[in-house]
């Protein structure tokens, strides 16, 4: 078995608990962490001729296909709300959630050139995806109040707990991110397999149904999908009438916490060997 | 003083094969449901990187690691940086490590000059307000000052390489690991890289690195390390390890070359080379030529035919093309009225090699009478020439110092001997008038 018992690289003394080690090293490195979500976000804007436009542009043309086809055609119903804004506001976490999965499940590969050429903990590039996503969401999120204004809705007091499904929506794209990003450097199945994977989980997910529309019994399977009480929740910070899906964001959050974990414990088994495969 | 680096029998073993980089999982899916119990790591299937690696570096020792291509530096340089992990062993680093692996990582060409370096910097362990504070330094060093704001991917290569390694140039570590960055870019930024190891060097830092320019390893190192087939082949004085490699590897370079199956040469051929040798001022071959060498070039031939009045010579290149000498018998004024057959040899004998160290390659030709040219064999065999104390001033003068040196002394005697009331332009002026003096 190979021990690498090192002070740390950057002349501290380590404790001994290597988990705590592995915490203590992605604080040390925030500031890297930041360059590379600054970097991620520069390129995105660069390189895009619309630039802060896509970061609507996806969810709108969503909602409006959603509308027509969904809304008017098939008459799928919105608990009261105007479909549209139904709709949109369950887009905005999903396109963050489905965007951010897609970018950092690529991530190590993308960036093999750092991974085999300098030491940083490896984690930092699928969570440099997880931060860097958050601008597009507060673009689509600023999209959101000006519909909100436009059909006259007021939010009520349960506005407060928007940053709490917002923060459980980040740690579910890292949980899973660390997991795919890890995955994909052995596999690259990966980038073939995911695209399918969110299309399915977009249907499971009530962005364009509401939890209500379905029979009791497969409710409570949807429940088992972290993004329905994300969803739902966030639904239910905007909209007063509505009431909060304790239950469901419980679950919700017990199952992105055991994913959290599970993506960080597979992602650390398989870091040793990012630089030989990649 | 403690140690910088302690490596206790570290070895890295690689899977071939079956560790392709796009495997699919149905790939290996298959594969397993074949022969779920197949031995995949079989020895044909492995290689072994580093073997039983061992040995310590103390702080402030400036190490240079030598060897084959392929022999395992870099995988060496990439276990100690963390990077990779070692299959068995231990060890210990400590300090603030700088790795230089490549230069310019995490470049990306979209972004500009001066957000590349923020990112670069960052990468390679220093804090924002570091960079900050060292940002103007850093790009004159670069010398890109007109071109900071602008997208590196309207940069030339040699700017970005200038860019890359003035970045790094700034680290401030406690030990730097540096992977080969000498062997890129042109001559100028060479110097400029060497000149940095200097600086280093002098500040007291420990600094390990891989690299093919003996002549920088023995000027900079305290103490060379030759890896060859992943293990340690040799540890200690940069002269003992360097001239125990070049014994081995030396190859073509300073032993005799064999010229008479040569693939490329010109001529009628009724005489041609077949031989150089390099031999000391009493005969004995040369192991090693060294700036300032007395020495002579014994070139072999083998005649057809008797050949009247020939003429021998050859050009001397540098590694870059550029032409040092080109000298014959003729430009000496030598007749040779005729050369029997048979084989034979003629000798150039060198009272000082004015040679810096680097590499030369020799293009000999044999001209005549009866044919205009009877042999011509370009880059025939190449010599590399090494440091020597050729000033007698205890430094050892590298190739940075130009292609030759001649004997020369400095002359302190006339500093301050005219006094302060004089200006130059007097002192030209009476140094002119000394010199028409001499000359009436």
């Amino acid at each position: 078995m190979a021990t690498i018992a090192q002070s740390d690289l950057q002349g501290r003394e380590i404790t001994g608990n290597a988990t705590f080690e592995w915490v203590a090293e992605f604080w040390h490195y925030r500031e890297l962490l930041y360059f590379l979500a600054w970097r991620e976000v520069k390129l995105r804007y660069k390189q895009a001729a619309l630039g802060a436009a896509w970061a609507i542009i996806q969810p709108l043309f969503s909602m409006i296909i959603f509308t027509l086809f969904f809304g008017r055609l098939a008459g799928v119903p919105s608990d009261g709300i105007p479909y549209p804004l139904f709709s949109f506001c369950a887009l905005v976490p999903w396109t963050y959630f489905s965007g951010t999965l897609s970018l950092a499940g690529n991530s190590l590969v993308t960036n093999a050139n750092l991974v085999t050429k300098v030491y940083f903990p490896r984690v930092l590039l699928p969570a440099a995806t997880v931060i860097s996503g958050m601008l597009d969401f507060l673009i689509g999120s600023v999209f959101l109040v000006l519909m909100m204004i436009y059909y006259h809705v007021r939010p009520g007091w349960q506005l407060i707990f928007v940053p709490l499904f917002v923060l459980s929506m980040m740690l579910l794209a890292l949980g899973i991110s660390m997991f795919l990003a890890a995955f994909n450097v052995r596999y690259r199945d990966v980038k073939y397999a995911l695209p399918f994977i969110v299309q399915i989980w977009l249907f499971v997910t009530p962005i364009i149904y509401p939890v209500s529309y379905l029979p009791a019994k497969y409710q409570k399977i949807l429940a088992l999908n972290p993004m329905a009480g994300i969803v739902e929740g966030l639904r239910a910070c905007l909209f007063s009438a509505r009431q909060m899906p304790w239950k469901l964001a419980g679950i919700s959050w017990s199952v992105t916490l055991v994913l959290l974990i599970a993506g960080a414990v597979y992602f650390r088994k398989t870091e040793k060997s990012f630089a030989d495969i990649v | 003083m403690s140690d910088a680096i302690v490596v206790e029998k570290i070895s890295k073993k690689y899977k071939l094969g079956s560790l392709q980089r796009d495997t699919m999982l149905r790939e290996r899916l298959i594969s397993l449901l074949r022969s779920p119990f197949k031995d995949r790591s079989s020895p044909e299937n492995t290689l072994w990187a580093l073997r039983d690696v061992s040995f310590k570096v103390a702080q402030g020792e400036v190490v240079g690691i030598i060897g084959r291509n392929g022999a395992g530096k870099s995988t060496l340089l990439k276990v100690l940086s963390k990077i990779t992990y070692p299959t068995s062993g231990r060890m210990k680093v400590h300090g603030r490590v700088a790795s230089l692996l490549e230069v310019g990582t995490g470049f990306h060409e979209e972004l500009t000059g001066r957000e590349n370096i923020y990112m670069n910097g960052s990468i390679l362990g220093m804090k924002k307000d570091e960079v900050d504070s060292k940002l103007d330094s850093i790009v004159t060093y670069a010398g890109v000052e007109r071109f900071v704001d602008t997208p590196i991917k309207r940069y030339s290569s040699g700017m970005r390489l200038r860019l890359g390694f003035a970045v790094a140039a700034h680290l401030d570590p406690d030990l730097l690991i540096v992977d080969e960055v000498l062997a890129v870019g042109d001559a100028s930024f060479q110097r400029k890289c060497l000149n940095t190891m200097e600086e280093l060097q002098s500040g007291g830092r420990t600094v390990l690195f891989v690299s093919h320019n003996m002549a920088a390893v023995e000027n900079l190192c305290s103490r060379c390390i030759w890896i060859d087939a992943g293990q340690v082949q040799l540890d200690g004085s940069p002269r003992d390890v360097i001239g125990a490699y070049m014994q081995k590897f030396g190859g073509t370079v300073s032993r005799a070359a064999d010229l008479r199956s040569v693939a490329h040469r010109r001529g009628s051929g009724e005489i041609r080379y077949t031989g150089i040798e390099f031999l000391s001022a009493n005969g004995e071959p040369l192991a090693a030529i060294r700036s300032g060498d007395k020495l002579t070039v014994r070139f072999y031939y083998h005649a057809e035919k008797e050949i009247p009045f020939p003429s021998f010579g050859f050009r001397l290149y540098t590694e870059m093309g550029t032409l040092v000498t080109d000298t014959s018998t003729y430009h000496h004024s030598l007749d040779i009225p005729v050369v029997p057959l048979g084989d034979g040899h003629i000798d150039l004998d060198v009272e000082l090699l004015n040679l810096l160290p680097g590499r030369y390659s020799f293009s000999l030709w044999i001209t005549g009478s009866t044919s205009p040219v009877h042999d011509n064999v370009e880059h025939a065999t190449q010599i590399e020439v090494e440091l020597a104390n050729v000033y007698g001033s205890g430094k050892l003068l590298d190739s940075r110092l130009g292609i030759v040196y001649f004997p020369q002394r400095w002359n302190l005697d006339g500093i301050g001997a005219a006094g302060s009331a004089r200006s130059a332009e007097d002192e030209l002026q009476v140094g002119r008038a000394q010199a028409d003096g001499v000359k009436r």
